[in-house]
């Protein structure tokens, strides 16, 4: 099996997952640098049309768990690009192996790639056009930015979860379960809508825009509900593609990042106490600072960049961060944002 | 930030078990951070073959022990603003905490940087470490500290057997264990108790999983952890005796970030500044955790996560103890991100730990919860096979990777209960068939770790009948396998696999290590090689000079070689040479990335380094400066067309081969003491008979115990004959003269061109017999006269001018009567460089390098007539070796050096003593003397030690003797007599401040009741002599100081 890239280059390597489907598959190419959830990075719907570079060589150490441990009903990606697959795993948590796993939801694998040489490539060239294929170089490599990826990935109906006085709707633009469980530990009544439903009817103390794949500004709909919520004086959150909603909804611009954010210790540090957090992270568009409307300020920046990782407004209590406060994968620091946005539903 | 003028930081003093050469690495680089902040830097650490005791370094290096008076007297001489208490390991730890108990630094206005002396308390102390964890409701492990052993005793009834036993404030696990009943308790009590007061009596978490983070935490309260690590031996064999991998490698995300969250807490809640470890136990089955320890200060472990990650954790700690937080640092490999935080790895490191425990005869193999490794190694990779197998090789034990060794052993046995060399039982058992569940019952090892070695030993075991197909060599290469292995299997050379290799391109790939797994563009110059790459990081290089590193620390090898090496580089870098340093020990100096332009994080093997020269291309490669590895390969490398740096490769062989060497001496007229080589037992014991007994022996083949002995007749000959196994004429045997009552005087120096250039002579307080390593060194020379000085340096010469040396060398003398002999020659840096550097105060290593480089190093140096004298003395580690018999011998045991410099010969030699962990005895000094001559000599010496009006006890003939001899003697029985006063019983009550023990034939390794007393010294720490010479030594420096207080002088003061 090849990964072919848009620029001609290929790497050659050993298929571990399903057969790619007409014998190929393609998607954006990016990379993460985490060195363990690979798990919750398949299942997260932010992947949702690309084929994955992870740069930690040793994957599938651990096997796969069960459903509930998943960041949604199935594997996200369109593709998975490792150094070494191990197909021996360990842990009593494991229900299979990562390989059967691929295979039972149709998802192509390569391994015995140099993802570092790989991920260098995407450093330099910025995220690029690719595809895994049994047969030769593919004909046309698909660009999945150019389709509405939040509406494949968003949940077609609304769901309910719990019974607590404190209610919250869950934009879901492709969102992970773990913004779900993170809201519930803390005693809300999630209501979970499609991308493009209209929940202004729906009785909601605040309003939870999550992550989700894709460029932001292919969610119109999304953006004048939010910009329709901006004058009922609820809290709203956003996080990673919520955060750009929540900016274009305030009236600024996104971009598109070189190569993205997609590692589990990128260092944000908040504007009012200097203090610096590890962030999870995936994402490939961010909010441009200079657009953002005199009302909102910064409130998170990357340490390692200098770009926007998170926004709110100077006296409403509207913020977003881009960065996943909910981990899974990832680091915990943040889980303080969700307090902080309970404490704000009145 | 108010920055302080002036810092002490307190180094860790001699190399001993458990606390290596990782504390120079980390105070090293903690003095770099100071220094560029324009703070004057004072340092204590009596270490002198360290890099951190160097003029470049501290303002002010005091070598003196690390003990409180003389941290007292420095103190109130220097005045420091402030103190570092964390980069000196535990001494220093326990230091820092003594000086603050007894108000030294409150009174001296000295303020603790970093972690508060509160916080180190919190974390000593296991009750209140505990109790503060309970706090924020983060479990430990059931635990109760007790002060004698009744209540020990209850505490674990409470607990349930078994018991883990540990001794509080102590390093590396001293006097730990586990007890399974209250038998054994309290005989683990009886020894807990001798190091230390409080005593802890622990649940037992047996085949839990032992996962460790490295935590850094600004005052600012930002907090990281900049690497996890987990055991490949689970709980029950100390994380120091472990195979250790990083990051973790069967962790899933919930149980990393659950363990990564537990460390901030705690280590928020505790007030870390600076750098910390936390340990925890990880229920494999549940996911239940308990935390271990926080050690609250850089430790081995530290120093690894700063290698296995390239995050430079001592220096980081250094600048927020002075106040920065981690948002104003850079991250140092990158320079554009920042040091907050996390790095991602793109590959795996693996540690593996180095024993030495055949050096020791009677010690017991067996691992558990104390450590008993002196060295480790760590090799980089991308696969598990890969690393497992390089860091095999890199130990430097004579294997090429995972495979059984020939040693007839209980393979199950060792897996269950693990012993040194437990990772080759696994290969055995693995090979035999055995299923990796079976052994994971019996180890608890994950099976993960079991699966990825099976792949290994399968691989192995279809090698001999695969095809040489590029793919197989490829996976072979991806497994980890050497050309050596694979040659061996396909029974033809090295050199054809090198060739085929070629051939396919099957060649290694260079990566760097940039902590951030490729994300950020890095100008890295940390790398290392792998096959499971297709492209390398760096362009090739060309014409840089690479310096060829000593590899792991292990007994005889240790961190003066490192000295070295850190001299050759920086004098390379003076001489704007391009360096590259290719090395495998996490614990150096010399694998700092800011120490070299390119460094290499690679075994030390012919086919490994002739990769990186391939790419590299170098003017040449220096192979004299660390220590044996690299010697041994400066004639392979020259065969393959290397150009080695200084003396002929041809030639240092010469002086290796005894042959050539004895035939060069004969050439030259020089004595040597006379010696055969003999291919069987009979031929031995022939050749023993012609010489004269007593001989020393040296098979070349060892199946176990020691590799050298003196027999005294032939029936000892024999019986360390029968023990080496294999005595042919493929593994002959050396029979040489043992020559007794003889002195040693050693040569250090460097030559050019065939010419003696510089030299320093040094002598050995001990008679010939006691390993030079293991032997008190005196400079200049107290005793040696002129004459005998003058015909040693004609002998070093004429040698020199024989093998044509450029660059360093060492010579080694026996003198007896009027004859001056030859024992050895090594045309390379020796283990005394860096002493014999700092004492003269001229810089062999760095003069060795120039010569190397050509540059004319003539001159005048003043070596002999010194207006002050050095001692240099052994640093042992016999409290960790179960078993061992601590008594002076032919075979170095010695686990690392300290040096102390005197205006007199006395107090040089006091200084060194108390520096290696000797205390000055009280009142009460026991006596036992073995045969007459020992009673006879040591008699003028004892009756000074009455005359300073110490008590004396001694065993039944000793105390006749002294008796008679008009010093009054308490007789002590044996413990067979089973009379009162009983020698152990008293030993055990600790009523004894100095024990004397010679035995009567010092080399003949009785172990009747000597050796009991002198084990039982060692296991009660009481100070213990057993040399005549040495303690005729100290008994004189004793009378002639007297009261006179023992002088705290920089260095600067003397040199």
């Amino acid at each position: 099996m090849k990964l072919h890239l848009k620029d001609g280059t290929s790497y050659e390597g050993q298929s571990f997952g399903a057969p790619p489907a007409g014998g190929s598959v393609a998607g954006e190419v990016v990379f993460n640098t985490g060195m363990v959830g690979y798990v919750e990075s398949l299942t997260d719907p932010s992947y949702a049309g690309q084929i994955v570079v992870l740069t930690y060589p040793l994957i599938g150490n651990y096997g796969v768990p069960k459903k509930e441990r998943f960041e949604s009903q199935k594997i996200q990606v369109a593709g998975l690009v490792v150094s070494e697959y191990s197909e021996n795993y360990s842990h009593h948590e494991a229900k299979e192996s990562l390989a059967a796993w691929l295979k039972r939801e149709g998802i192509s694998a390569i391994q015995g790639v140099d993802t570092r040489a790989l991920t260098k490539k995407l450093r330099e060239h910025g995220v690029m056009l690719g595809a895994l294929s049994n047969n030769g170089k593919p004909r046309k490599f698909t660009d999945p930015n150019d389709e509405n990826l939040v509406a494949k990935v968003s949940t077609k109906r609304k769901h309910v979860y719990g019974t607590e006085k404190k209610r919250i709707v869950l934009v879901d633009c492709g969102a992970k379960e773990n913004i779900v469980r993170s809201l519930v530990a803390r005693g809300a009544t999630v209501i979970r809508v499609p991308w493009d439903y209209d929940f202004s009817r729906e009785k909601y103390d605040g309003l939870l825009i999550s992550n989700g794949p894709g460029d932001p500004t292919q969610c119109g709909v999304t953006i004048t509900n939010i910009q329709h919520a901006m004058k009922k004086n609820k809290p709203i959150l956003g996080i990673c593609l919520g955060n750009q909603l929540l900016a274009l909804a305030a009236g600024a611009k996104t971009y598109k990042l070189k190569y993205g954010h997609r590692s589990h210790n990128q260092p944000c540090i908040e504007s009012d106490s200097k203090r610096c957090y590890i962030t999870s992270q995936n994402h490939g568009f961010a909010v441009d600072e200079g657009s953002l409307p005199k009302d909102w300020d910064i409130w998170f920046t990357n340490a390692n960049d200098g770009s926007n990782e998170g926004i709110r407004h100077k006296t409403e209590n509207w913020r977003s961060v881009q960065f996943h406060p909910e981990a899974t994968p990832g680091p915990t620091d943040t889980a303080w944002i969700f307090d902080n946005f309970m404490q704000s539903l009145k | 930030m108010k920055k302080p003028k002036s810092v002490l930081i307190l180094g860790s003093g001699g190399l001993k078990i458990g606390q290596a050469g990782e504390f120079d690495y980390s105070g090293s680089q903690a003095i770099k951070a100071l220094k560029e902040e324009g703070i004057r830097v004072i340092l204590i650490n009596p270490n002198i073959a360290t890099v951190q005791t160097d003029k470049k370094l501290a303002d002010a290096v005091y070598f003196l022990p690390l003990a409180l008076e003389f941290a007292i007297k420095v103190i109130k001489k220097e005045k420091p603003d402030a103190i570092l208490l964390g980069f000196g390991g535990q001494t220093a730890l326990n230091l820092g905490l003594e000086l603050e108990k007894k108000g030294v630094l409150k009174k001296y206005k000295v303020k603790v940087l970093g972690t508060p002396v509160s916080t180190i308390r919190d974390t000593e102390d296991r009750d209140l470490f505990i109790r503060r964890l309970n706090e924020i409701h983060v479990k430990t492990a059931r635990s109760k500290a007790v002060e004698n052993i009744e209540d020990a005793k209850r505490a674990a009834k409470e607990i349930c057997y078994p018991v883990m036993v540990r001794a509080g404030f102590a390093l590396g696990g001293l006097g730990s264990g586990i007890a399974r009943d209250e038998k054994e308790l309290v005989e683990k009590l009886k020894e807990a108790f001798s190091s230390s007061s409080q005593v802890l009596i622990e649940e037992y978490l047996l085949g839990w999983k032992e996962v460790e983070y490295e935590v850094v935490r600004d005052a600012a309260d930002n907090c990281i952890t900049v690497c996890n690590m987990e055991n490949i031996d689970p709980m029950g064999v100390h994380t120091g005796e472990s195979i250790v991998v990083a990051p973790s490698q069967t962790l899933t995300n919930d149980e990393y970030h659950s363990l990564r969250e537990i460390a901030l807490r705690t280590i928020r809640h505790l007030g870390v500044v600076g750098e910390c470890n936390i340990q925890y136990a990880l229920h494999p089955k549940t996911s239940d955790y308990r935390v271990i320890e926080v050690n609250a200060r850089l430790s081995r472990s530290s120093a690894l996560a700063s290698k296995a990650t390239g995050y430079p954790l001592a220096y980081v700690a250094a600048k927020l103890a002075l106040g920065y937080s981690l948002t104003d640092l850079k991250n140092g490999v990158t320079q554009t991100t920042i040091a907050c935080f996390e790095p991602a790895l793109d590959y795996l490191v693996l540690k593996m730990p180095r024993w030495d425990l055949n050096k020791f005869e009677l010690a017991s193999t067996r691992i558990g919860t104390e450590m008993k490794s002196v060295g480790e190694v760590m090799a980089i990779g991308r696969s598990f096979e890969e690393v497992l197998q390089k860091a095999l090789r890199m130990l430097s034990i004579g294997v090429d990777g995972f495979a059984p060794i020939h040693r007839t052993m209980n393979y199950l046995d060792e897996i269950k209960h693990p012993t040194t060399r437990r990772i080759f039982a696994l290969a055995e058992a693995l090979k035999k068939g055995v299923s990796t569940q079976k052994i994971h019952q019996l180890s608890r090892i994950d099976p993960w770790f079991l699966e990825k070695m099976k792949n290994i030993v399968d691989f192995g075991a279809k090698l001999p009948r695969a095809k040489y197909s590029r793919d197989a060599l490829l996976q072979a290469k991806r497994l980890g396998f050497s050309d050596k292995q694979i040659a061996h299997a396909k029974k033809t050379t090295e050199e054809k696999i090198r060739a085929l290799r070629h051939r396919y391109k099957v060649l290694p790939a260079i990566k760097q290590i940039d902590t951030l797994a490729g994300e950020f563009p890095a100008k890295t110059n940390y790398l290392y090689l792998t096959y499971h790459g297709s492209e390398h990081d760096v362009t090739e290089g060309s014409r840089a000079t690479i310096v060829l590193g000593s590899g792991p620390y292990c007994i005889g090898s240790s961190v003066e070689f490192d000295w070295c090496n850190v001299q050759a580089l920086h004098t390379l870098r003076e001489n704007k040479r391009k360096t590259i340093m290719i090395n495998c020990n996490p614990e150096t100096v010399s694998t700092d990335y800011d120490e070299s332009d390119r460094l290499y994080f690679e075994e030390l093997s012919l086919e490994r380094v002739m990769d990186i020269v391939e790419y590299e291309k170098p003017a040449g490669v220096i192979v004299s400066m660390g220590g044996q590895i690299p010697n041994n390969l400066a004639l392979p490398l020259q065969k393959n067309g290397v150009r080695i740096l200084g003396t002929n490769p041809k030639n240092i062989d010469q002086a290796e081969r005894r042959h050539a060497f004895s035939q060069l001496l004969d050439v030259l007229d020089v004595e040597q003491p006379t010696w055969l080589e003999v291919a069987s037992h009979s031929k031995a014991a022939e050749a023993a008979e012609n010489m004269g007994y007593p001989v020393l022996v040296r098979p070349s083949y060892v199946l176990s115990g020691s590799a050298m002995n003196v027999a005294f007749d032939k029936e000892s000959l024999l019986r360390y004959l029968k023990r080496a196994g294999d005595v042919s004429s493929e593994h002959p045997v050396v029979i040489s003269k043992f020559m007794e009552n003889a002195r040693e005087i050693e040569i250090d120096g460097v030559a050019q061109k065939g010419k003696l250039a510089i030299y320093a002579i040094s002598e050995h307080v001990e008679n010939a017999g006691t390993h030079s390593g293991d032997a008190t060194v005196v400079l200049p020379p107290q005793r040696t006269y002129l004459e005998t000085i003058r015909r040693a340096k004609e002998i070093t010469k004429a040698i020199i001018k024989e093998l044509n040396i450029t660059g360093p060398f060492n010579m080694q003398f026996l003198a007896k009567d009027n004859r001056l002999m030859v024992i050895e020659c090594n045309v390379r840096a020796s283990r005394s460089f860096p002493f014999v550097s700092k004492v003269t105060g001229h810089n062999f290593a760095e003069l060795a390098t120039k010569a190397l480089l050509g540059y004319d190093i003539s001159g005048e140096y003043r070596t002999v007539e010194l207006d002050y004298v050095g001692v240099k003395s052994p640093q042992f580690s016999y409290g960790r070796i179960k078993g061992a018999d601590p008594v002076s011998y032919v075979e170095m045991t010695a686990t690392g050096e300290v040096a102390c410099f005197g205006d007199s010969y006395s107090e040089a030699l006091l200084k060194s003593m108390l520096a290696a962990g000797f205390r000055i005895p009280k009142k009460k000094v026991l006596v036992s003397l073995g045969g007459d001559e020992n009673k006879v000599k040591m008699l003028p010496s004892l009756q000074k030690l009455y005359e300073m009006k110490y008590q004396f006890y001694g065993t039944e003939h000793t105390a006749e003797f002294l008796e008679k001899n008009g010093i009054p003697c308490k007789i002590l029985y044996k413990i067979s007599d089973k009379r009162e006063p009983n020698t152990i019983a008293l030993i055990e009550k600790r009523g004894i401040d100095l024990i004397i023990n010679v035995p009567s034939k010092p080399l003949a390794r009785e172990t009747a009741d000597g050796f009991e007393i002198r084990r039982k010294a060692v296991d009660m720490n009481i100070p213990l002599i057993t040399n005549r010479q040495l303690a005729e030594a100290f008994i004189g420096a004793l009378a002639e100081q007297g009261g006179n207080g023992l002088k705290a002088k920089a260095w600067s003061e003397y040199v």
